[in-house]
């Protein structure tokens, strides 16, 4: 799925050169579930994002799906977010004034989907969540752990190839995050997803069929679980 | 979605929106209030220089009276003084007295033909003076002043061009009874009188009225109309047809008739934008003449209408401006804190694939939504600021320089200044001013208020369509 060839990322932080990622080489098979974990600031959400097509490499080759998403123009990379990959936020980053049914339907929008269709769909989604009752709640109106649920469904809704979370758990207690993990790894399994998941957990990242860590910008240690 | 979105967004920063869309309504209903106000006092400069002109009427051409003309300075009627003791009863009929030179009736044609005229229309301002009573003796070195009974009246006639009627001071009054001239009336005794005139001296349709000539003799011509001049008018007290005006009437007391001249020309130009280039033409056509335009004559009203004009055409319009400006800001600058405030939200979205056209058109249209409402809002404003310009509006006067006894209607701004040297008077018109509110005003404020949300949202829009996602998710935390 992904093929990452002496990937770097450098962000330019005022006067400061910050070098995100420093050469990173990685394959991550179709159906993989790889969890990065790290230290904070040594580049994990950087490469989150690169993966996401959200962001460029500086230098290297980062292949999706056989295609060099660095040489993607802004409007194909769009369309590449909107119909291949799933984005899972640790800030759940739901829409404040949409319902949980709305805010699923956002991800169907870019795909031109009609409003009867999208509603089903976001309803089954809903469904596969277990919050089929709490479809016209507001975010404000649902615990932690539905809401990122609702986070959960808005990316699987439109059937992504990918499933990038970016600390999925972080702002969740041990149970919600037991229940979101187990979620995960339930539709990881049904769909055959590719799941790359950034977390500080090792709870978490346990459940992950690769684990590795990203230091100062260079991914090492891949372990195969 | 799309819908669903905005106005739940909408009703998220309602205080916002609403602060957004009264500061258009403010800024709209103020653009719709002053230009009400100025279409009123336009109105109103209109009605005051209708009564002045006539409908339709956009230049005069006339020329001063020489010099010395002012007055009968010696009574010469029928070739000398009537014997001392003798009574005489004489009518006249004069130009001098207007203050109005003679003008060739031939330049009316001239006039016609020019490119940017479509209409000219001769006339022949004209006073009646009756003078009747016993002659004096007066013995030399009498140092006691002779006692006299010698009577004067005097009205004002107006000769009218019968084939051109729709220029000219008739044109713009209303006929109350009998009926108007009609062009087999050129050669016949017949007149028109102005209602005023005609109720002080008990005229109808059928009286006779008694017009003066050259050799004081008196004509007699029968009514067939009433006329009623427009308010704020000073029409002339008779009305004849031009060649029978110029047949009896006199240069200069004891001179001879005028005949194929008159003093006054009424112009139509062939458009409102051609005035002036018309003005010229006439200046180049008869270098002595004075030519007012109405443009010329609305420079010379003086009075609250003016100061209202004045005011209405700088403050105002500058005050809209100003608030207009000063909306479109404010709705910029918080449409650009308010998608500061989303840049969490627009990267949210952005990491959906919704491509930025996409939520740059999701801010545009809560702009324009605010403006939509800011426009109805302002709407309702500006007719509440008309109808209080129409209700609470004091009465305004229009002030402009004539001479007493003279017909306002048949008298160019230049001549009547000239005239008036010597016998300085004003003539003050009181006018009600409204405040009309027009489609095209309702259109233009409308707009407005769109614009200002579509550049609000263009500012906003430009600032999202510029987050790169994974700078937008960065800030998240």
């Amino acid at each position: 799925m992904y093929r990452l060839t002496d990937v770097t990322k450098t962000y330019r932080n005022g006067h400061a050169v910050v070098q995100a990622l420093r050469g990173v080489d990685a394959v991550i098979d179709d159906g993989g579930w790889l969890a990065i974990q790290g230290p904070t600031g040594h580049g994990k959400s950087t490469l989150l994002q690169l993966l996401g097509g959200l962001d460029r490499p500086t230098s290297g080759r980062l292949e999706f799906g056989g295609r060099d998403l660095a040489a993607l123009h802004e409007g194909q990379l769009t369309g590449v977010r909107a119909r291949a990959i799933g984005f899972i936020f640790q800030t759940f980053n739901l829409m404040p004034t949409l319902s949980a049914q709305e805010n699923v339907e956002t991800a169907l929008v870019p795909l031109g989907v009609p409003g009867a269709a999208r509603r089903q769909r976001a309803a089954a989604a809903l469904d596969l969540v277990g919050l089929a009752d709490r479809r016209r709640h507001l975010p404000a109106e649902l615990s932690g752990g539905q809401q990122q649920r609702v986070a959960i469904a808005r990316a699987l809704v439109k059937e992504p190839a990918v499933l990038l979370a970016d600390e999925p758990t972080g702002n969740l207690d041990e149970g919600t995050r037991d229940e979101i993990i187990g979620l995960l790894a339930r539709l990881w399994r049904e769909r055959g997803l590719t799941m790359v998941m950034v977390t500080h957990d090792s709870v978490v990242a346990q459940h992950a069929q690769c684990r590795a860590v990203l230091r100062d910008g260079l991914l090492s240690a891949t372990q195969q679980v | 979605m799309f819908l669903t979105y905005l106005w739940r967004e909408l009703r998220r920063r309602a205080r916002q929106a609403l602060f957004i869309a009264l500061g258009l309504a403010l800024g709209v209903g103020l653009v719709i209030t002053v230009t009400a106000a100025s279409s009123g006092v336009k109105n109103a400069q209109g009605t005051v220089l209708h009564s002045l002109y006539g409908i339709g009427t956009d230049i005069t051409v006339s020329t001063p009276a020489a010099q010395g003309s002012g007055g009968p300075s010696r009574f010469l009627v029928g070739g000398g003084l009537p014997t001392a003791g003798s009574t005489f009863s004489k009518h006249l009929l004069l130009s001098a007295s207007t203050g109005l030179g003679p003008l060739a009736a031939t330049a009316v044609p001239g006039i016609r033909r020019l490119p940017h005229v479509s209409a000219a229309a001769g006339a022949l301002v004209l006073t009646n003076l009756d003078v009747s009573g016993t002659m004096p003796s007066i013995k030399r070195n009498a140092l006691r002043r002779p006692d006299t009974s010698i009577n004067t009246s005097s009205f004002s006639v107006l000769g009218v061009d019968l084939a051109a009627a729709r220029v000219g001071p008739v044109s713009s009054a209303r006929l109350t009874a009998g009926r108007a001239f009609t062009s087999g009336d050129a050669k016949s005794n017949v007149a028109l009188v102005d209602a005023d005139y005609a109720a002080q001296h008990k005229l109808r349709p059928g009286s006779r009225v008694t017009i003066g000539s050259s050799d004081g003799t008196g004509t007699s011509f029968k009514v067939v109309g009433v006329l009623r001049a427009p308010a704020g008018a000073t029409p002339a007290d008779v009305y004849l047809p031009l060649g029978r005006a110029q047949a009896l009437a006199a240069a200069a007391p004891g001179g001879g008739n005028l005949k194929h001249q008159v003093n006054t020309v009424y112009v139509a130009a062939s458009s409102a934008a051609e005035i002036g280039a018309a003005g010229h033409e006439i200046s180049a056509l008869l270098p002595r003449a004075t030519v007012t335009t109405s443009g010329d004559l609305a420079s010379q009203v003086s009075g609250s209408l003016a100061s209202t004009a004045s005011l209405a055409d700088d403050l105002g319009k500058w005050l809209a401006a100003a608030v207009l400006i000063a909306a479109f800001l404010l709705a910029s600058l918080l449409t650009l804190a308010a998608v500061s405030r989303r840049v969490r939200e627009f990267g949210t979205l952005k990491a959906l694939g919704w491509p930025s056209r996409r939520i740059v058109g999701q801010v545009m249209g809560e702009s324009v939504a605010i403006g939509l409402a800011g426009a109805a809002a302002g709407v309702a404003l500006g007719f509440a600021g008309a109808a209080l310009v129409t209700r609470l509006a004091p009465p305004l006067s229009a002030t402009v320089d004539q001479g007493p006894g003279q017909t306002g209607a048949g008298l160019g701004a230049r001549s009547r200044i000239l005239h008036n040297l010597a016998q300085a008077s004003t003539h003050t018109v009181s006018v009600h001013l409204s405040a009309p509110v027009t489609v095209s005003v309702l259109v233009l404020a409308v707009l407005l208020a769109v614009g200002g949300g579509l550049l609000a949202g263009a500012f906003g829009g430009w600032r999202a369509a510029r987050l790169r996602p994974a700078a937008a998710l960065a800030q998240v935390g």
